[in-house]
């Protein structure tokens, strides 16, 4: 056998990989350090935070998770998901003027949602595949342009084209949605009240069968499929953190502490979960190699056979089918259908929350996604009451939140692009 | 194998648009051996290539006469697709590997082998999951048929260049039914011992019967592997070899051999080195696909010099790395003062010129008329042809007519007017208005980047008669790049050979076929020992 002479790259002190990590991750490292001093000074007790975080982690994580197959097919941060929340919100209008309640509702709607939301992505992706390269401006716009149609629909052809005898939800002359619809009588909490449980107890049963998993997983790969290369110990690490955990969780039971108020809307974070594994799992299917083909480079993927088009039509289709259903999880735990509003921020709410977790345009995960939900929620938590400890005013803080919601976008955005250029220049 | 042969083109002929660039060329290649193709640029082989895969661009250009025997039957392949099919590979010059894979996936690109799950099973097949264990196996095959030890889950990214041209082979030659294979210059980005490994890949490849036509500039690899050889000049085939019959000078002049039209007569006074007018020592360019790697060259005030050699070998380099297009390093002096690199503003001000290759994407503003053209540099870098009116600085209409009309009248561009968009303009005459510009900064060195890329053969000698006017009648020192030999011979003083990012040697036009061709070869040097430098 001809060996080459390699240059030995592995000799990497570990004070540069310290560096090289710090580096890597300076963006959700930044918010981590703003998270933690804004918590300080709002004053909130800790209990009530996590509480707050638990629900909206609940409440909006799977439409953060919705943006990440685009950006692994190369198409950036699809802004359009918009569409799928618009589809999602026709779908709660139609059923709440059925009628149909709890959790038949809730599936009802999720039916509908599909077929809508794969138009809406279908098309979605057709535009977007004549605008290689400018994805991002072009969803975002897309974004505005279906508001305008949506607000057509539901302002004017409800009760002119579309007949609609509902006094609950039609404005009072008979013409258009009322502006907000409320969802209480009918799918409210409809995922989340299936499995409520205290965070300890959380703690223990869930840490307690992600174990068994995880070992399941290991013993299954060892002993069956007897998969002896480069044995991963990820999962019997994962395992054996979620056993201290579940006995945390078991040793707390019972006991007196702040933290029994958070409540655990264990129906939606199983749904959540089950995401996440469909993301993983999609990933390492033949479909998932051609998304990671496509989004590296479009021309060696066409040169090699792939249908380029076609891989970035589906990824958008299943981006846009995930955020309708991302959007009626965060209407049943909302409560509230705004008609007009719900949908509007999601695109832009969902694109800061990945890219503080440390995504970029090119590249982002789950973990991403889900440490991003967390910090940019906690900005909104604990953002007011800083503002208000700090300057006597709540609507600094308020504003602050608002400022934070479109900045991180930039400031994520710039640091990404300051990141290449370092590396560029080494 | 029947009749022995696995590919066999008989009298290929094919015409772009009139213009003959095949003209009955005849290939046979046999199971098992290595065939070399070689030709300078411009002979013609990369069309041979192109009817020999079916290429979209042999067929929306009216096809080709001859016939194409593969395997024993006739085959008339439309598309790259069926070629594939059929059991011919390509390693192509650039990679078609994607970086951020590993070395596996890159190998079964799109042909990843799959496995039925749950899901795959009601959804269809794209949901079936990769089966990475028996693909790793598999690109460990190839990889070791190679004898190569590239670890087969490592990134490609992080491998230096000469391995990713492996993984390239290795892809091909896992495919299964694979016959023959093409290698397009594959040692052109190689170090020395790559090469060799590689040589000694290809050999491996052939015995196990896989025949393999080698396309490549580099004469002693030819020498060291091929079985056989076949040489293109000029769409023609020159001639057909055993490597036993001949030998590397051999192979030079036949490769270069043609006649040299004298276009302007000269007499070469080579002078000497006492009236240095450019200083170039050390220079690096990293310009992508033309890297030149520590020139030294000192230019004689008033000489015409030409910098030849074949395509990607870094001539293209210079000229943009000293103008500043490309970031370069080293040490440029002009008249005794050193110019700063990496800024166009430094190399325009301190009076170097440059007519690009690139004629119409860097060198014209092609929606423009043919007056602020002419002016646009000199307006911008020397503060001509304004006229201030308060805070404001205005283009002096009048004036850019007057110099744009004489440059008209002396230049001979032929055109409506000076208004007329440059768009519009032939390419003899667009490249005539590049030259117009240049001179309107009266420099003291113009830089002459392929002046007649892509024009027709009676604008060419017009263009070329501009530069020897100019050069007689101003005085100007020019360097002319090209890659066309026989046009640096005509008008030229000196010629300097750059083969690998470096100069290889520095020749009178009137040297012999086979010095020339031994050095845009880069075997200068080992045949006529230390003489040359």
């Amino acid at each position: 056998m001809v060996e080459l002479n390699v240059k030995d790259k592995s000799k990497n002190p570990i004070g540069g990989k310290i560096k090289s990590a710090l580096f890597n991750n300076i963006v959700p490292i930044l918010f981590i350090i703003i998270c933690s001093l804004g918590f300080k000074f709002s004053g909130l007790p800790a209990a009530y935070v996590v509480n707050e975080l638990v629900a909206r982690l609940a409440r909006n994580s799977f439409v953060v998770l919705a943006l990440i197959i685009p950006v692994i097919a190369g198409m950036g941060m699809n802004f359009a998901i918009v569409l799928g929340a618009m589809a999602g919100q026709i779908a709660v209008v139609a059923v709440t003027h059925w009628g149909i309640v709890g959790v038949p509702g809730l599936l009802l709607i999720m039916v509908l949602t599909t077929p809508l939301a794969i138009i809406f992505g279908y098309m979605t992706g057709k535009l977007l595949n004549k605008t290689k390269g400018q994805e991002m401006v072009t969803s975002l716009m897309l974004g505005f342009f279906a508001n305008g149609l949506y607000q057509l629909l539901f302002l004017f052809l409800i009760g002119t084209i579309i007949p609609m005898n509902n006094p609950v939800l039609v404005l009072s002359g008979g013409i258009g949605i009322k502006n907000t619809i409320d969802l209480a009588g009918t799918i409210k909490y409809a995922m989340d009240n299936m499995i409520k449980w205290n965070m300890f107890k959380t703690m223990a049963y869930g840490g307690a069968f992600t174990a068994l998993c995880m070992f399941a997983y290991t013993g299954y790969k060892t002993v069956i499929e007897k998969n002896k290369i480069r044995l991963n110990s990820k999962p019997v690490i994962t395992g054996i953190i979620f056993i201290l955990i579940s006995v945390m969780g078991f040793m707390s039971m019972g006991k007196k502490s702040p933290f029994v108020i958070v409540q655990v809307p264990v129906g939606t974070f199983v749904f959540i979960t089950a995401l996440c594994l469909f993301t993983t799992f999609i990933v390492k299917t033949k479909l998932g190699q051609q998304f990671r083909t496509v989004g590296q480079s479009m021309h060696i993927a066409e040169v090699s056979g792939i249908n380029v088009n076609k891989i970035r039509l589906i990824a958008i289709v299943i981006s846009t089918v995930l955020a309708g259903w991302g959007q009626i999880i965060f209407l049943q735990n909302l409560g509230t259908l705004n008609t007009y509003g719900s949908h509007e921020q999601v695109g832009m709410f969902a694109v800061a929350s990945i890219l503080i977790g440390g995504a970029s345009v090119t590249k982002a995960s789950i973990w991403h996604a889900i440490i991003g939900t967390l910090l940019f929620h906690t900005l909104f938590v604990v953002s007011p009451y800083a503002g208000k400890n700090l300057l006597g005013n709540a609507m600094v803080g308020e504003y602050f939140r608002v400022f934070v919601a479109y900045g991180v976008i930039g400031v994520s955005l710039g640091l990404h692009a300051w990141k290449n250029l370092v590396k560029k220049k080494k | 194998m029947n009749h022995g042969t696995i590919l066999e083109m008989r009298n290929i002929e094919k015409d772009y648009f009139g213009n003959k660039v095949l003209k009955g060329v005849n290939l046979t290649v046999k199971p098992g051996e290595i065939h070399a193709l070689l030709g300078e640029n411009g002979a013609g082989k990369s069309t041979l290539m192109n009817i020999l895969f079916g290429m979209p661009v042999i067929h929306t250009t009216g096809g080709f006469n001859g016939e194409v025997t593969f395997n024993g039957s006739p085959v008339a392949l439309k598309s790259p697709r069926e070629a594939m099919d059929i059991g011919i590979g390509m390693v192509h010059q650039e990679f078609m590997l994607i970086p951020g894979f590993t070395v596996t996936e890159n190998i079964k690109l799109n042909r990843e082998i799959t496995k039925h799950n749950a899901v795959s099973r009601v959804l269809g097949d794209s949901m079936k999951s990769l089966n990475m264990t028996q693909m790793e196996k598999d690109a460990r095959k190839a990889l070791d048929t190679l004898g190569i030890g590239i670890d087969e889950w490592a990134k490609v990214a992080g491998l230096p260049v000469g391995y990713m041209q492996f993984v390239e082979i290795a892809r091909e030659i896992d495919k299964q039914n694979i016959k023959l294979l093409v290698f397009d210059e594959p040692t052109a980005v190689l170090t020395e011992s790559e090469a060799d490994t590689l040589l000694q890949a290809m050999k491996k490849i052939a015995d196990s019967g896989i025949a393999i036509l080698f396309i490549t500039h580099r004469l002693d690899e030819v020498m060291s592997v091929a079985d056989n050889i076949t040489i293109l000049r000029d769409g023609e085939l020159v001639a057909a070899l055993k490597k036993e019959e001949t030998n590397v000078t051999q192979l030079a002049e036949l490769m270069v051999g043609r006649k040299i039209e004298k276009m302007a007569q000269r007499d070469h006074d080579l002078g000497d080195d006492s009236n240095i007018v450019l200083k170039i020592r050390n220079l690096e360019v990293e310009m992508p696909g033309e890297e030149v790697k520590g020139i030294d060259l000192d230019i004689r005030k008033g000489e015409i010099i030409g910098l030849g050699g074949l395509a990607g070998q870094g001539k293209i380099g210079i000229a943009n790395g000293i103008m500043g297009l490309y970031p370069a390093t080293g040490e440029v002096e002009l008249s005794g003062r050193q110019i700063e690199l990496n800024n166009p503003k430094a190399s325009l001000t301190n009076g170097l010129a440059f007519v690009s290759e690139d004629r119409r994407g860097v060198g014209l503003l092609l929606d423009s008329s043919i007056e602020l053209n002419i002016v646009i540099t000199a307006m911008q870098m020397k503060e001509m042809f304004l006229k201030k009116l308060a805070f404001f600085e205005q283009a002096d209409a009048k004036h850019i007519r007057e110099h744009a009309l004489k440059m008209i009248e002396d230049l001979d561009i032929r055109c409506r007017g000076p208004q007329q968009l440059t768009r519009r303009l032939s390419g003899g005459n667009q490249q005539k208005v590049c030259i117009a510009r240049a001179l309107t900064l009266s420099p003291n060195v113009l830089f002459v980047s392929e002046p007649t890329r892509g024009i027709d053969i009676g604008a060419k000698k017009l263009v070329l008669d501009l530069l020897v006017k100019l050069n007689k009648e101003m005085g100007m020192t020019i360097i002319m790049t090209s890659s066309e030999l026989g046009e640096l011979r005509s008008i030229c003083d000196r010629i300097a050979i750059i083969t690998e990012g470096k100069v290889e040697g520095i020749l009178s036009p009137d040297d012999s076929d086979a010095n020339f061709g031994l050095m845009m070869a880069g075997e200068y040097k080992k045949v006529h020992g230390k003489e040359a430098v």
